[in-house]
Order: C-alpha cells, then structure tokens, then sequence
C-alpha cells in the first residue's frame, strides 16, 4: 500500500491552494480528486453564476489575477479553468477521478485513505472537499404536496428547467435572491420566503462592497477573536451577485421587479404554506446590521485617511408588505415549483473519524481537527471571516501548513517513504 | 484613557446565561425544558390557573412559590369579569417575554436602561370565536407592541435591542409560527 506524508482530499481552489504551501515546503502530498479539477464548479453550479467577489480579489498563493477586466466577475465554468490553470502551473500532484471513500484512523497514528482507485496510507489528511457539497433542506419538505416540483438550489440549472407557473423560493440569501432574480427576468411570479438574512449593497461609495470589507480588515477577522463563533460560522451568506455594473440585489431590487415577499416558511398544513409572522423584524434586523456595517466602514474611511470617490449614502429601508401573507395555497395555478435555497452543508460520510458534534455541527479549531494530523480547510468562518472566499484559502493554508509541518516533524521515527519515490 | 463610569447594572446575570450556554454545549439534554400549567373551571367564563413546577436541566423544578392567576371574560361578554381575559393573557406574555429580552440584550451590550414601558394591542374579530363568519380566524389578525425606552444609548442601539429581543424571544416564535397543539380528555 503507497504511503504519502499528506494526502489532501478535494482539488478545488483550497486543496490546490493547500498544495501550493506543502510544496513551498517540500512537503510531499497527493491530491486526491473524484472528478475533474475544480469539479463541483464544473458540475454543480447554475448555469448563469458568476463569483461573487470581484476578479481582482481573486487571490491563491502564488496567483494574483492580472487579467484585463478587475472588477468584472468570472463565469463558474472561467473560476473552473482559473484553478484548472492554477493546478497546472504549480504542478500539483493530482490524481483525477479518484475518489476517495474512506479515511480511518490507524492504531498507531496516521491514516488509511481508500479510494476507488486503489488505498493509501498518509501521515496527515486535509479535508478540501468543499463546504457545500449537499444541500440543507428543512423538514418541512416532506409536507409539499403532490403535484409540486421540489428542486434545491444545488439542482437548480435555469428558469427553463422548471414548469410553468409560480415559484416559490425558500431563502433569501446569496444563492436565493440570485434563483429568484432569474426567474422574475424570465416573467415567473416568484414568491420569496425570507428568514434571518444578510443584506449588502454591491457598491458602496464608488467601490465593490468586498474592496471595503477587505481593506478594513472585515474579512481577515480571526475566528479566534470572535465572541460568539457559532454564531459567526452560521450567519447566511451574503446577499452578492457578481453583477457587473453593481447593480444591488437586495430584496427591494427583488419586490422592484415584482417579487412578493412572505415569512420564513415554517410549516405546510394540508398544502397551505404557513409563513412566519417575523419578516418585519428579520429586515429590521438586517437594515439595522448594514447601517452599523456602513457607520463603521465610513468611520474606518475618515479615521485612516482612505480616499474614497463617493459621499456616504444610506439605502431605503426594506419595504415589507402591509400585511405580509401567512398563507399560500401550494396547488398549480398558485406555486407549481418550489426551490430550497436554504443552505449547504459539507458530505464527509467518507470520513471515519468524528469531526462533527451531536448538532452536525464541525468540531475542529481553526481547521485543526482533535485527531492529530486530520485537518479541515474551505468550511465557514475556518479561521478567518473570509475562509470560504477563494482569496481567504491562501492564508488558511499558510497557517494550516505551518501546523502540518509541525505535526509530521513530531512523528518519530522522522522516516519517511514517498509514494512517488 | 478611557474615562470610569459606573458598571451597567440591569439585574440581569449575562453571565450566568452565558455559562449555562456554554454548557449545554456539553449536555445538551438538560436544555430540553417543559413548561406547565393547571387550569380549573371556576364558574362560567371564569378560571383559575396555577403554575408551580416545570422540568429542566435534568431534573422537576419548583417555582419559588405557586402562582395562580384568575381569567375571565368581561362584562361586555355577559361575563362577571373576574379576571384578564385569556387573549390578555397571550398580551402579557409577549410584552413581558420582549421585555426581560431587552434587558438581557442591553446588559450583553453594556447598555444601561433607565426605563423600558410597552404597549401591546392586538386586533381581533370577533366574528371568528362567535362562529358568525367562517372566514375570520379565531385569534389576532395582528398584533402591534410600542416600545417606549430610555436608555444610554443611541436611539439605533435602543432599535437593535428591541429587534434583537424579538429574535430571540419565546413567545415572539409562539404568536408568530404554527405550532403542534395536542389536546386530550380522560
């Protein structure tokens, strides 16, 4: 059975990012891929995605894009080629099509990494296969009636896809309000269930809403540093759309274009969809959140001296309907379709030693897991706010390595045998 | 340098709150609570309930003494009035439970509050609990609290607090989302 000091399973952007520091270490892994490089954004993306930070911000350790058009947004099939390409130039040792199906702790330390293309044994595992590999449906999913399409935003391709008539849109995060954005530019009536959400203009003052939060340091904050980290690993995404142009896609943009707005949806009786009462408070809550945001980010403006093109501005409250609506008869004619765009969730059934806690929660403390030698890079909130950005891998990574690198300098004996000789 | 002021003192313990978080974390079934009620029939519309044990953090708990409260229907309802009305009842539940959250919020934040007064008033008709329409529901068409607070702090923080109290609040969750109701009879 080969042996490799590292093998790191997932060939996205934070496994080749990861690679990259390993190298610069003389560190020798395996990357261990199911499909092709960058899979899940060649295989389980809509059809119109875009990134939804800026070119620019499109950082890798040993990458800086240098393309011509930085504030522009990448397609998901041109972030694809970008790691593809980013893979290829750092020479990482990828071995496609190989998934992996197991990895188990061995007894006297390290681990067994099965794949379908033969087993391996390595020293220490990196789990970069994704955040998002499944999606988080509620349960009230089992209640829809017949006759209804359930689709979840993983499965969601484009408007053509659905059947005619009305569509409800469960969540109003990053990947809701850009599913139902569609669908109202394709003439659907869209209903959007809005729970707890987090609402961003694109631009703000003449720059992208991420330059802001980058140079004030909002995304580099430390999950150390955070008083209440679940909370902080669990806030929804952010409300962006790699727009060109920065245009907001905030719920007015929504209503704007027709969009009917009603509470989180917490229960369907007898084909009656029953939304809370609290959307009121859940867009109170979020204009309250972006005013605080804007207050500090312009404090930090006036505070450091940053030229900035624009005057502050404060955006229009989120106008709620008077009375929302409670209930939606789910029957043809009313909601022919409904899209769970209510989270994703990593799939680590591969994985035999529990990093998760009663809750389904990770357990692991900035990507360092409580079995020496497994850990975990790509999942919300990691180690910085930016972690699941791919400019937040690069420093994931750097920090990750140094502790590998500890890790395996404390194996005794120090030999080590390379599978690639 | 920052200049002293007086700690902020709501009489809410944050901390043991957030200790008792902390520790669910690691027993998570002694957050699983059940709360409970005894309801006698008096004479006509009026009751009586009484509350005086409920079960939590692993164990049968006691109130410090036994509560009883009287509800009625008032004399508008041909009723004698001995009492709030239940729907009332469903009033105070909401104010106070908002309440005790902007205290335990404020003191989180370091906010001082000198006074917080609610108004609640619903709307109900009563064409729905009299039978007299099928279409209208029995309960609130809506409910509207008005907060009045002094506090130190800017008015947005005080608009925080009451929004921030509202996600969190039990009874907010009960008026505003469905929930399973079992009743049975011997």
């Amino acid at each position: 059975m080969p042996h490799v000091p590292v093998a790191i399973v997932g060939a996205g952007h934070c496994g080749l990012a990861m690679s990259r520091c390993l190298a610069s270490r003389s560190i020798d892994h395996v990357v261990l891929e199911r499909g092709e490089v960058a899979n899940s954004w060649r295989t389980e993306r809509w059809d119109s995605l875009r990134l939804l930070t800026p070119n620019w911000l499109t950082r890798l350790p040993g990458f800086a894009y240098a393309g011509p058009d930085p504030d522009g947004f990448m397609t998901a099939g041109e972030v694809a080629e970008l790691i593809r390409r980013y893979g290829e130039d750092g020479a990482a040792p990828v071995l496609t099509r190989t998934a992996v199906r197991a990895v188990r702790g061995r007894d006297h330390g390290g681990f067994a990494v099965d794949t379908d293309r033969g087993d391996w044994t390595a020293d220490a595992v990196v789990v970069a296969s994704g955040a998002c590999n499944l999606p988080t449906v509620p349960a009230v999913r089992e209640e829809l009636p017949p006759g209804i399409t359930s689709l979840t935003a993983l499965e969601y391709r484009n408007p053509a896809q659905l059947p005619e008539g009305g569509v409800l849109v469960v969540g109003a995060s990053s990947s809701g309000t850009q599913i139902a954005d569609e669908l109202l530019r394709d003439g659907r009536e869209v209903t959007i269930a809005v729970g707890e959400h987090v609402r961003l203009p694109r631009r703000y003052r003449g720059r992208d809403i991420l330059w802001w939060m980058d140079a004030a340091g909002i995304l580099d904050e430390r999950w150390d540093e955070m008083d209440d980290l679940v909370r902080a690993r669990n806030i929804p995404s952010m409300q962006l759309a790699g727009t060109a142009g920065g245009a907001m896609l905030d719920l007015n943009a929504l209503t704007g274009r027709g969009a009917r707005l009603v509470g989180r949806l917490a229960a369907i009786r007898d084909g009656i969809g029953l939304f809370s009462g609290s959307l009121r408070n859940v867009c109170a809550l979020a204009d309250l959140k972006l005013v605080r945001l804007l207050d500090n980010l312009d404090a930090w403006a006036r505070d450091n001296d940053v030229a900035v093109p624009e005057p502050p501005e404060r955006f229009e409250p989120t106008a709620v309907p008077s009375p929302p609506a409670l209930e939606l008869a789910l029957r043809p004619g009313e909601i022919r379709t409904v899209i769970w765009a209510t989270g994703y969730r990593p799939d680590l059934s591969w994985l035999e030693p529990s990093v998760v806690n009663t809750r389904g929660r990770l357990i692991h403390d900035g990507g360092v897991t409580r079995f020496p030698g497994l850990y975990l890079i790509g999942m919300p909130f990691l180690r910085r706010r930016n972690s699941t950005l791919i400019t937040g891998s690069g420093a994931d990574a750097g920090d990750l390595t140094e502790h590998l690198a500890a890790h395996l300098g404390s194996l005794a004996p120090p030999v080590r045998v390379s599978a690639r000789g | 340098m920052s200049v002293d002021k007086p700690p902020v003192d709501n009489g809410v313990n944050v901390e043991a709150l957030l200790e008792a978080r902390a520790a669910l974390a690691d027993a998570p079934d002694i957050a699983e609570f059940k709360w409970r009620a005894t309801t006698s029939w008096v004479r006509g519309t009026h009751s009586q309930s009484s509350i005086e044990t409920f079960y939590g953090l692993g164990g049968e708990q006691e109130h410090r003494t036994t509560f009883t409260h009287d509800a009625d229907h008032p004399l508008q309802f041909a009723s004698e009035d001995m009492g709030a009305t239940p729907v009332e009842f469903a009033l105070v539940a909401l104010g106070s439970c908002l309440t005790a959250g902007i205290a335990a919020v404020a003191q989180q934040r370091e906010i001082q509050l000198n006074s917080v007064n609610a108004t609640i008033e619903a709307d109900m008709d009563i064409h729905g609990i009299l039978g007299a329409d099928p279409d209208i529901r029995n309960g609130f068409s809506g409910v509207r609290v008005h907060y009045d607070i002094d506090a130190d702090a800017t008015p947005q923080e005080i608009e925080a607090l009451v929004a921030q109290s509202q996600k969190r609040s039990a009874v907010f969750d009960i008026l505003a989302n469905p929930t399973n109701i079992t009743v049975d009879v011997n």
